[in-house]
């Protein structure tokens, strides 16, 4: 190991107030969230805040020493580019410590009236290679970028070597299959996506029924996936439903999975990450405080000895419990199927 | 309501983007030598789904391009749309530098490759809205392929917007691209892993249809790209697209269907047809227009209710 270790950031997850709190108190270095509107790519009814939350979660955050991130990473839409200009100006007044920003207009937009304001690209941004990144340093100065989780393991650590930019990178959470900010599949099914709207399979367009016993999940009528009379049903997320090619019915792009990327925390870490992110605006205080607990944790071990480290069995089970499907893989990060 | 007539139809370019398929070279090659004798104006070439595809080489896209720049046509050269290996990069740059013909960028770092020389935004570059355009348009951007998912009304806004010398151009036919992913899934279908693949999608010439529990078309798998399984159909818009500023129609290369589209988009630019849906679609699709009023991508609406 190199003599001195850099101890990645812990990002958490806050779609409320008490999911802010939750991460705090479990150990976040910093919180991610975002205005109740199309601004964001988590923008699910019930959640996100108002400006007067974040001024609250603002100050609780600062008081605990921990950041907040501010994600405003859709795409403004024609007509509606006040929307996204007044969300980044409410980052800047209510006193964010970065905005998560994807857009290129909009990121110039923040970078021209607020030139304090520190600005990371977010996963919707795609930049999957040092001259992506370089292009986004060069014109708006961004400070970090959120890698796409298209890449391997080998592939970040040349990335790392390629650009002084701090890298984030996912450690947990659902996982998306396909390149972020490029997936139309749910604006092809629902009209909806998370470019346009901040939105992926939107639950206004699920609808369940029932036929003898088999229950079918459907988005806008078109039927995702089905389960026999005992078998476990989720979300019809569209890229996680079964579908039939040349009369073969499976997961013809993604299993129901979720990703966990714990044991690769020394790699990570050797490689100077500045972040650690964990997926997961839209789910439970509950979800925040046990995955944000099992990560503060593992990234301090892992930080204390990184050649020894071994993943808790107990940290597993916990994160298992909140995986999508009970499943958890390690992605595109190791890539079993290269 | 009185019938308006449209005596001087408002004219556009038509342009067929990069063959988004894995052909066997002489099917490229007589593929292109067909479009030679089309009214086509603009032709993308190159490889911008996976560059792990080779039986075309930057070389022999070269080669295709004056043959077709010869028979009158613009030719652009597209850059892969996810770049993450070695030789996607290596490839991207390649595009980048050669200088024989203009570059459609496809990602972020395609335009810093560019290095401010002109180039074209290709369609997944997200320009949503005019700020993003007159940024692409800073560095050099000279035309702008609006993204798929994006309704009428807001690309008639954009157009409306842009910056004079920066033309629009909208796909108004083929199969949609909707997604991109590091994994194959082709691939995956046939249980082989990446690096191993066989190729196989060379077999599947207009890619291959996932199809719902209950039989219906939803998704084609092309490799590492998944589109609709319909086929977009904008042809009936194409006269108010152009009057509302969009400069370039965009064709999608099938296997077949795209003659007879580019015919018939020619004959309505020429005033010898009403804008109609086209008489053509890639074998075993249906169409979809639903993308154009806002509404899901794969539904299709009559002319009745989209004029509604």
């Amino acid at each position: 190991m190199t003599g001195h270790i850099r101890r990645p950031q812990l990002v958490a997850p806050a779609g409320s107030l008490a999911a802010l709190r939750m991460a705090l108190q479990h150990g976040a270095d910093a919180v991610y969230l975002g205005l109740r509107d199309a601004t964001n790519a988590r923008n699910f009814g019930g959640l996100n805040f108002s400006e007067e939350d974040i001024r609250t979660g603002v100050a609780e955050a600062h008081a605990r020493g921990a950041e907040v991130l501010f994600a405003i990473n859709t795409f403004a839409q024609m007509g509606q580019v006040e929307r996204w200009h007044h969300a980044v100006d409410a980052a800047a007044a209510l006193g964010a410590d970065a905005v998560i920003m994807a857009d290129a207009g909009l990121i110039a937009y923040a970078a021209k009236r607020h030139p304090s304001l520190r600005i990371h690209l977010s996963v919707q941004g795609s930049a999957t290679h040092a001259d992506a990144i370089e292009l986004m340093r060069e014109q708006f100065g961004i400070r970090r970028v959120v890698l796409p989780r298209v890449l391997s393991v080998p592939q970040i650590a040349r990335l790392a070597k390629q650009t002084d930019v701090e890298l984030e990178v996912f450690g947990f959470g659902s996982l998306c299959v396909m390149a972020e900010g490029r997936c139309l599949l749910s604006s092809y099914a629902t009209g909806d996506s998370p470019n346009n709207k901040g939105v992926c399979s939107p639950a206004h367009a699920v609808r369940w029924d029932e036929q003898d016993g088999t229950m079918h999940a459907r988005l806008s009528g078109i039927l995702i996936d089905s389960y026999a009379p005992g078998e476990p049903a989720g979300y019809p997320t569209l890229c996680k439903g079964r579908f039939t090619v040349e009369g073969e019915r499976g997961y013809v792009l993604e299993e129901p999975t979720s990703l966990n990327a714990v044991s690769l925390l020394p790699s990570l870490i050797d490689m100077g990450i500045a972040a650690i992110k964990i997926e997961g605006r839209q789910r439970s205080p509950r979800y925040v405080a046990d995955v944000v607990g099992v990560l503060r944790a593992a990234i301090d071990d892992a930080c204390r000895d990184p050649k020894r480290f071994v993943p808790r069995q107990d940290w597993q089970g916990t994160l298992g419990r909140h995986a999508e499907g009970d499943q958890v893989t390690q992605g595109a990060y190791d890539r079993p199927w290269r | 309501m009185a019938t308006m007539t449209a005596p001087n139809p408002a004219t556009f370019r038509i342009a067929l983007g990069p063959l988004l398929y894995y052909w066997p070279r002489a099917a490229v090659l007589q593929f292109y030598a067909s479009i030679a004798d089309t009214a086509v104006d603009r032709v993308y070439l190159g490889e911008a789904v996976c560059t792990r595809r080779h039986e075309m080489r930057l070389a022999d896209w070269l080669e295709v391009g004056q043959m077709l720049r010869e028979a009158g046509k613009q030719v652009v050269l597209a850059t892969p749309v996810l770049v993450e290996s070695e030789s996607d990069i290596a490839v991207m740059r390649r595009v980048c530098a050669q200088e024989d013909f203009l570059v459609e960028a496809n990602d972020l770092g395609a335009v810093h490759a560019m290095g401010r020389r002109p180039f074209l935004a290709g369609p997944h570059l997200n320009v949503y809205h005019a700020d993003t355009l007159g940024w692409l348009a800073s560095l050099g951007a000279q035309g702008c392929t609006v993204p798929v998912e994006m309704d009428g009304a807001t690309m008639m806004a954009l157009a409306g917007a842009r910056p004079a010398d920066v033309a629009l151009e909208a796909m108004v036919w083929g199969r949609m691209p909707l997604a991109f992913s590091a994994r194959c899934f082709t691939a995956r279908h046939h249980r082989l892993r990446k690096d191993a693949c066989e190729f196989r999608c060379i077999a599947y010439p207009d890619g291959l249809v996932a199809n719902t529990g209950e039989g219906q078309a939803f998704f084609t798998l092309n490799g590492i790209q998944t589109q609709s399984a319909t086929c977009l159909d904008l042809c009936a818009q194409v006269s108010r697209m152009a009057e509302g500023g969009i400069g370039y129609m965009r064709v999608s290369p099938h296997a077949s269907g795209t003659l007879e589209v580019l015919g018939h988009l020619d004959a309505i630019r020429r005033g010898e047809r009403p804008a109609a849906p086209s008489p053509a679609l890639p074998a075993n699709t249906a169409p979809s227009n639903g993308y154009w009023t806002g509404a899901p991508g794969i539904r299709w609406m009559s002319q009745e209710s989209v004029e509604a």
